[in-house]
C-alpha cells in the first residue's frame, strides 16, 4: 500500500485554468450555467456583470461572493475559516433548543421592515457589504427576532440570496451536467434523470478500454458520460442514419483535452454495415467537415443566452485545450490544433469494429421506435456483449422486448424504471423533499447471444 | 473481468478457453460463476454438463447437457456477478451501485477507499470505474471477509486494481500512508459517524464521500458529523421498479349497439337480451403489454453525500 503516487489526467483537474469549462452554481442551485473561463468571460448576477478572471486558478468547490471592488463590482472567494463552522453548529444547536417557539404572534404585513429601498442604497454607497446589509435588514425587522430559528435561517438566507449572492464553482462531470440539464431543459435530453444514466452505463458496462456503440440522440450526454468513463481509452461511436450525425452539444459542457475528444466519434449506420472496409473512404471528408459546425450549434447558445443573457456562452469557438492560449505556450504548441469531439470514426477502428464487434451498446433515442433501432445495430455487437435501450415511454421498451425474445436475439432482458427520492436532513426535521421527480425514463437491459441459427451478418 | 487485458476483450472471435471464468445463465434469477476447467462437469436440473464441450465456443453461446437441456455461457460483467458472488455480509445492488459510482464522480484514474469490504460487490463496480489506473484501497476488520474478498478478486482478475487491507475503520480511522490521496470514499458501517473526521482526512478537497445506512438514525448522526468539515451534503433513496411484459389478447369488449354516431354495424349476431353487456370478442389480434412486478425490493438503505470543503 505504498505507491500512492497517481498521475492526474487532465480530465481528473481539481484546479481551474485558462479555457476551462465550469459550471456555475448560484445561490445553492436557483441558477446553474455552464461557462468558461476566459480572461473575458463574465457572469450576470442581479443588474450588474461579473468577471470570471478571478475565478481561473480556483479549486472546483470553491465559494465567492460578490464585492464592490475598485475596479466595479467583483467575485471574491470566501474561504471558510474554523471558526464560521462552529458558529454554524452554534445555530444549528440553537435550532433544536428554541423548538418550543412558535409562529402564532407572526403578522406578515409588509411593515415589519424599517429600512426603505433608500435606506439600503444609502448603506451600499457608504460601501457597505452584501452581509453587512443583510445584518442590517435582520436589525431592522421588527419580527425577526420572534420568529422561530428555523424560520429566522429562512428569512436569513432569502436576504442573503438577494443581497449577498454567492457563487459556487463545480466541476463540470456527467452527475453534474445530467442534473443540469434535467433541471433547466429536461426535454433536450428525453428527461433522462441522473440515476438512469448511472444505470445505463452500469448495464452497458462502460469501463476503460471499451470499443462502445451508441444511438445518441439527446444532444450528446450520452456520448459525454461514457466518454468520461473509457477516459481517452476506447472509442465511443455515436451512428446514425441519414446525412446528419446526431448533436453533440453537451459533450463540449465536459471539460475533455484531445486525449478524450479524439475518442468519441462518429459513423453512420450504412458504413458500418459496408461490408468491405474500403467502402466507406467515400464520404470521409463530408463527415469531418459536417461534425461540429453543424446548426445544432444553435442550442447552446439558447443554454446561456436563457440564463439572463449570458455573453458567456458555451459556442465559444476556444473549445479544447489550454494549449492554444499564446501566453502560456510554445511556438510548436501555437500550430497544435485542439482536436474536435465528433470527428469520423478512423478505418483501423472501423475495421476492427467489423472485425469483433462492439462492446457494449446504448440507445437513447427518446423519439424513435427502439425495436426499429436496435434490430439494426445488435448485429455490430459482439456476443454476450451488453446492450441497454432508455426510454422515455415503456411502450417502445416492452414491444422491443417482446420482439428480442420472440427472434432469440438477447437473454436476461428486463425493463426496469429507477425511483430517486431526495430526503431534507435536520435535527427533529427529517423527511423527503416535499417536491420529487415522479419519472426519469424506462430502462431495457439485456445481453446478445450467439445463435447458431442466425450467425452474425 | 474488466477489458484491461486486451486477449480477454469481447470479440466475435473470442473464444472460451480453459481457466476462463464464466456465467452459466439459467435465466434471469437463476445464474452460477464457473471456472473453465477441461476436466470438470457442471451438473444442475437440467442435467450434467461437460467443459470440454465448452472450450473453443463463442461467450454468449447455448450449450447442451447429456439430456439435452441447455444453458448459455456469459462473460462476467460486475453487474452479473453481483447476482452471483457468495452473499457473506449484505451486499449492494445495482441501482444503489450505478448512483454511488456516478455521484462520486469516479473516472479512470481515481483512487477510492472503501470500508467495509462486506462481499464485494460494490467494490467490483469501483474498480470498473476507476481502472486502469487508478485504485481501490477496500477495509474489512473481518479478516476472513477480508481473505474471501482478496479471493474473489483474482478469480475475477480485478487484484491488480483493488487492495484489500483488514482494519477497524470506526475505531482506528484509515491508514495515515493514505492521506490526502482520496478522491473519494465510501462507507458501508453500523456507525459511519466514527469514520468520517478520518474519511475527511483522506479526501482531496472537494473529493465526494458517501455513506450507505439503511437505517435514518445513522443518517442523521451522519450528517451532524458531517457539517463541521463538509458541504453539499445530500441524503438520497433510489429504488428500481421492474416490469413484466407479456403479450396479451384483450377483449374487444364493445358494446352491442356499436359506438353512437359511429356507424359501425356488427356484423355479428347479437341476442337481444345481453344488449345491456359488453360483448366478449376475442377476435382482436394480440397486444405486448407490460405491468409492474408484484413485488420489489422496497428498502435498501439511504445514501448520504457530501463534498469536502476546500479551505485552501
Ligand atoms: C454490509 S457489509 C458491506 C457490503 C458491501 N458494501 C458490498 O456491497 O458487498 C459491512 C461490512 O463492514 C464490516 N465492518 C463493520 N464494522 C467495521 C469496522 N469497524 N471496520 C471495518 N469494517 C467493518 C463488516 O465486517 C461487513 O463486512
Amino acid at each position: 500500500m505504498s505507491t500512492i503516487e497517481h498521475e492526474n489526467s487532465s480530465q481528473n483537474r481539481r484546479i481551474t485554468w485558462e479555457g476551462c469549462s465550469v459550471l456555475l452554481d448560484i445561490n445553492d442551485g436557483d441558477r446553474l450555467l455552464f461557462s468558461r473561463l476566459t480572461a473575458g468571460s463574465i457572469v450576470k448576477i442581479g443588474n450588474k456583470n461579473y468577471p470570471l478572471q478571478p475565478l481561473i486558478g480556483c479549486p472546483f468547490g470553491s465559494l465567492f461572493q460578490v464585492e464592490n471592488g475598485i475596479n466595479g463590482p467583483c467575485l471574491s472567494r470566501v474561504i471558510p475559516t474554523p471558526e464560521a463552522n462552529n458558529n454554524t453548529e452554534d445555530k444549528r444547536e440553537g435550532a433544536v433548543k428554541d423548538e418550543s417557539r412558535d409562529n402564532r404572534a407572526l403578522i406578515d404585513n409588509n411593515t415589519a421592515q424599517t429600512l426603505t429601498g433608500e435606506d439600503i442604497e444609502g448603506l451600499r454607497r457608504q460601501g457597505a457589504s452584501g452581509n453587512e446589509i443583510v445584518e442590517a435588514l435582520i436589525a431592522n425587522s421588527a419580527t425577526f427576532e420572534n420568529k422561530t430559528a428555523f424560520s429566522q435561517e429562512k428569512y436569513r438566507l432569502k436576504k442573503q440570496k438577494k443581497y449577498a449572492p454567492k457563487v459556487l464553482l463545480r466541476r463540470p462531470f456527467a452527475r453534474s451536467v445530467c442534473d443540469t440539464y434535467f433541471k433547466k431543459y429536461p426535454a433536450r435530453i428525453g428527461f433522462l434523470r441522473v440515476d438512469t444514466l448511472s444505470l445505463l452505463l452500469s448495464f452497458a458496462n462502460v469501463t476503460a478500454q471499451s470499443d462502445v456503440l451508441v444511438v445518441d440522440m439527446i444532444g450528446g450526454l450520452i456520448t459525454g458520460a461514457v466518454a468520461e468513463r473509457l477516459g481517452g481509452t476506447g472509442y465511443v461511436c455515436n451512428t446514425y442514419r441519414g446525412d446528419s450525425p446526431h448533436s453533440l452539444e453537451i459533450v463540449r459542457m465536459f471539460n475533455f483535452g484531445d486525449e478524450i475528444n479524439r475518442r468519441i466519434v462518429r459513423l453512420p449506420l450504412t458504413e458500418l454495415s459496408a461490408s468491405h472496409v474500403g467502402d466507406s473512404k467515400g464520404n470521409g471528408h463530408l463527415q469531418v467537415a459536417d461534425s461540429i459546425e453543424n446548426p445544432s450549434n444553435q442550442s447552446d447558445v439558447t443554454l446561456s443566452s436563457i440564463q439572463s443573457d449570458q455573453p458567456v456562452s458555451m459556442e465559444a469557438t476556444t473549445v479544447a485545450s489550454e494549449d492554444e492560449k499564446p501566453d502560456t505556450v510554445t511556438v510548436v504548441a501555437k500550430v497544435h490544433k485542439a482536436v474536435q469531439p465528433g470527428e469520423k470514426a478512423p478505418e483501423d477502428a472501423i475495421k476492427s469494429w467489423k472485425e469483433n464487434g462492439f462492446s457494449s451498446l446504448i440507445i437513447a433515442a427518446p423519439d424513435a421506435d427502439a425495436w426499429n433501432i436496435v434490430k439494426e445495430v445488435l448485429p455490430f455487437l459482439s456476443f454476450s456483449a451488453p446492450f441497454v435501450i432508455y426510454h422515455q415511454y415503456l411502450q417502445p421498451l416492452a414491444t422491443c422486448m417482446h420482439n428480442l425474445q420472440v427472434e432469440k436475439m438477447a437473454i436476461g432482458l428486463q425493463i426496469t424504471e429507477p425511483w430517486l427520492r431526495e430526503y431534507q436532513v435536520l435535527p427533529s426535521r427529517t423527511h423527503p423533499h416535499m417536491q420529487m421527480s415522479a419519472s426519469g425514463g424506462y430502462v431495457l437491459s439485456g445481453t446478445k447471444i450467439y445463435n447458431e441459427d442466425q450467425p452474425n451478418k | 473481468m474488466l477489458l484491461t487485458d486486451s486477449t480477454k476483450k469481447l470479440s466475435f472471435n473470442r473464444k472460451i478457453s480453459d481457466g476462463d471464468l464464466v456465467i452459466v445463465y439459467e435465466k434471469h434469477d437463476t445464474m452460477k460463476a464457473v471456472k473453465v476447467s477441461e476436466k470438470s462437469v457442471l451438473e444442475n436440473r437440467f442435467g450434467v454438463f461437460k467443459h470440454s464441450d465448452w472450450i473453443g465456443k463463442p461467450f454468449g453461446c447455448k450449450v447442451s447437457s447429456h439430456k439435452g437441456g441447455f444453458v448459455y455461457l456469459l462473460a462476467p460483467t460486475p453487474e452479473l456477478w453481483t447476482l452471483v458472488l457468495s452473499h457473506r455480509t449484505q451486499i449492494l445492488y445495482i441501482a444503489d451501485i450505478s448512483f454511488v459510482v456516478m455521484y462520486l464522480e469516479l473516472i479512470p484514474g481515481c483512487v477510492v477507499l472503501e470500508s467495509g469490504t462486506g462481499s464485494g460487490s460494490l467494490t467490483t463496480s469501483l474498480a470498473r470505474a476507476i481502472a486502469p489506473m487508478g485504485h481501490v484501497y477496500t477495509f474489512d476488520f473481518h479478516e476472513q471477509r477480508a481473505e474471501a474478498a482478496r479471493a474473489d478478486f483474482e478469480k475475477t482478475g480485478l487484484s491488480s486494481l483493488v487492495t484489500v487491507g483488514v482494519r477497524d475503520i470506526q475505531g482506528e480511522g484509515f491508514p495515515k500512508d493514505l492521506v490526502g490521496v482520496a478522491d473519494a470514499v465510501f462507507l458501508d458501517l453500523p456507525q459511519p459517524w466514527l469514520a468520517i473526521p478520518s474519511a475527511g482526512e483522506m479526501l482531496k478537497p472537494d473529493g465526494v464521500l458517501c455513506s450507505f445506512s439503511p437505517c435514518i438514525e445513522q443518517v442523521q448522526r451522519s450528517s451532524e458529523t458531517l457539517t463541521s468539515k463538509f458541504t453539499d451534503i445530500r441524503t438520497f433513496e433510489v429504488l428500481l421498479r421492474t416490469y413484466e411484459v407479456r403479450e396479451v389478447k384483450m377483449d374487444q369488449c364493445q358494446s352491442e349497439e356499436g359506438t353512437p354516431g359511429s356507424h359501425r354495424p356488427s356484423k355479428r349476431k347479437h341476442r337481444a337480451s345481453e344488449a345491456s353487456h359488453w360483448q366478449q370478442d376475442s377476435s382482436g389480434s394480440p397486444v405486448v403489454m407490460a405491468r409492474p412486478s408484484s413485488e420489489a425490493r422496497g428498502h435498501t438503505g439511504y445514501l448520504t453525500f457530501a463534498r469536502l470543503r476546500c479551505v485552501e
